[in-house]
């Protein structure tokens, strides 16, 4: 029984970008026969954009007002249950996969793989770890059914238009607790590009000084039609909200071009930006390490340099 | 109520890890170790609800070899009232951790396990996640914010679109984001203190757990270098550079 499950990431209305990813990761697995499940209230239009991804044989629909928000408690019982006939199960590992994979898999008696950024062959992967520092190969035993979440740095996107797989509709059947209660979900709002997608981002820092100092970097990364993000230093210190934060704990991106103004550059933020194309550093401090990961560096003051780059553009 | 804490010994954040030229392992001779920074904020977390009076006790637990209780030490000078040490060759993956810690969760029967999120070596994220499901109790993960009321914790989570608050009903396992506080100083009279606190070894086969290697970890390798980049003396300059790589 060689099939792979992907358990979709969406909002309601819209495929996530992280599925066409991961399903990126789970083609080079070099098995043909994958499905995509799609857990919600009413899954039909989420289903029918995971169906003209490329390389999807069909989709499965599980319907269930349980579905509407992304609980964990309430998913995983029902993902252990439809893994149980396949030998893969993945999902992005984006907050949502790493929360509600680990149980799945602990339903099914099997360890995970958290954060694969390569295939090598059905049962062996390589992830990092010690934020990156060092890269391993995780081999799966023979056997057991392969279990995790696929690192959106590392994989393009599946493209679109292969044809519409078949939309199957699947009775959830699992018992689910009601110990767990979604109460409500608070976004920063922000309507620029997304930070995980963007094929640009400019990150800002600590020396961004304050909430008003930050405004700088959205005006710049506006003008570039970039999406914003922040260090630690930045998020800790209440100039942006939480899901801005590039990292090693944060978000993991890959952009083409990356911006890092007025970050030093602590491992844990360089873990989050070591996919990245071109990274363009401006630092007041000429021996920061976020000069030894540039490409480009200009050192400097910040305010003066960003509204310079722009009379350039 | 009681909390039991999970800590676990891991080399220390401000280390630079160096993978072993034979690729075996990463350099931990001599090496600096601490507890996991996210272990210590769900101590931190656990030692506030109490002081507010809502849990009478707080139990620190680890699993690994001896140098463990180093850490479980540190925990009960951070204010935890005791410690448990099971006693492995080595830190446990994901699964067998849970499965150990809910043997623990069996005999303590806290109404809150906090964990840390994910433990800065291996940076997997799974054993609490685990550990909720084995137990089939409610998991609240990456928390910047827990309020208790009523048996209930309702709970602010770090997630992609930004901070979602849900409501779990208690017993629970509580999983600590970088933002839930800032764990407090360890102070010189109370590490004297925590010398005199109880602190259990539990061997694994009392708990009737078989420590196996499951996934077989191996090739360590550092991670790709980036080619040094140069510096550049003007705005410009850097346009005219983005602009003939074909990135502006």
């Amino acid at each position: 029984m060689s099939r792979i499950l992907i358990i979709a990431e969406h909002d309601g209305k819209n495929l996530d970008p992280s599925v066409a990813k991961t399903l990126k990761g789970a083609l080079d697995v070099g098995i043909d026969d994958i499905d995509i499940a799609v857990f919600a209230e009413s899954p039909d239009p989420v289903a029918g954009q995971a169906a003209r991804l490329e390389g999807v044989s069909r989709v499965l629909t599980l319907a269930d007002e349980d579905f509407a928000h992304p609980l964990a408690a309430k998913l995983a019982p029902e993902i252990a249950r439809l893994g149980a006939d396949y030998s893969h199960v993945f999902m992005p590992s984006t907050m949502y996969g790493k929360d509600v994979l680990p149980r799945a898999a602990a339903l099914m008696g099997v360890n995970m793989v958290s954060e694969i950024q390569e295939v090598i062959d059905k049962n062996s992967f390589r992830r990092p770890i010690y934020a990156g520092n060092a890269i391993v190969k995780v081999t799966v035993p023979e056997g057991e059914t392969v279990v995790g979440t696929i690192r959106q740095a590392s994989f393009s996107a599946a493209g679109e238009g292969g044809g519409e797989a078949p939309i199957e509709a699947v009775e959830p059947s699992a018992d689910r607790p009601d110990h767990t209660r979604f109460v409500n979900v608070e976004t920063g709002g922000g309507d620029g590009p997304d930070l995980a997608t963007s094929p640009r981002v400019v990150s800002g820092g600590r020396a961004m000084g304050s909430s008003e100092g930050f405004k700088v970097i959205y005006q710049f990364a506006e003008k570039l039609g970039a999406a914003v993000g922040a260090s630690r230093a930045a998020v800790d210190a209440g100039y942006v909200p939480n899901e801005l934060q590039v990292g090693q704990t944060g978000k993991i991106i890959a952009p083409e071009l990356y911006f890092a103004v007025g970050i030093s550059g602590a491992i844990q933020h360089l873990t989050g930006i070591k996919d990245a194309g071109t990274i363009v550093a401006i630092n007041k401090d000429a021996e920061a390490p976020i000069f030894e990961v540039a490409d480009y560096g200009l050192v400097g003051d910040l305010f003066e340099i960003l509204p310079e780059i722009e009379s350039h553009l | 109520m009681k909390i039991l804490v999970t800590l676990k010994r891991v080399v220390d954040y401000n280390v630079r890890v160096r993978v072993k030229s034979d690729g075996s392992g990463v350099e931990t001779d001599g090496v600096k170790m601490s507890i996991n920074p996210f272990d210590e904020i769900a101590l931190e977390e656990a030692l506030r609800i109490k002081e507010r009076g809502d849990a009478e006790e707080v139990v620190v637990a680890s699993i690994g070899a001896a140098d463990v209780q180093q850490q479980l030490r540190t925990g009960l000078a951070m204010g935890a009232d005791r410690a448990l040490h099971v006693e492995t060759e080595s830190a446990p993956q994901p699964l067998t951790a849970a499965r150990i810690l809910l043997k623990l969760v069996e005999r303590e029967e806290p109404g809150i396990v906090f964990l840390g999120k994910q433990a800065i070596d291996d940076d997997c994220n799974q054993t609490g996640q685990m550990l909720a499901a084995l137990w089939d109790r409610p998991q609240a993960t990456f928390a910047s914010k827990v309020e208790l009321s009523d048996g209930k914790a309702s709970v602010t989570r770090e997630v992609d679109a930004g901070l979602e608050t849900i409501q779990v009903d208690l017993p629970a396992v509580l999983t600590s984001d970088l933002r839930l506080n800032e764990p407090r100083f360890v102070k010189l009279p109370e590490i004297m203190k925590a010398k005199r606190k109880p602190l259990d070894i539990i061997a694994l086969d009392e708990l009737g757990i078989e420590d196996a290697v499951d996934h077989q970890i191996s090739d360590f390798q550092p991670p790709p270098k980036r080619a040094g980049g140069k510096i550049l003396e003007s705005a410009g300059e850097l346009v005219d550079e983005l602009k003939n790589k074909g990135l502006l």
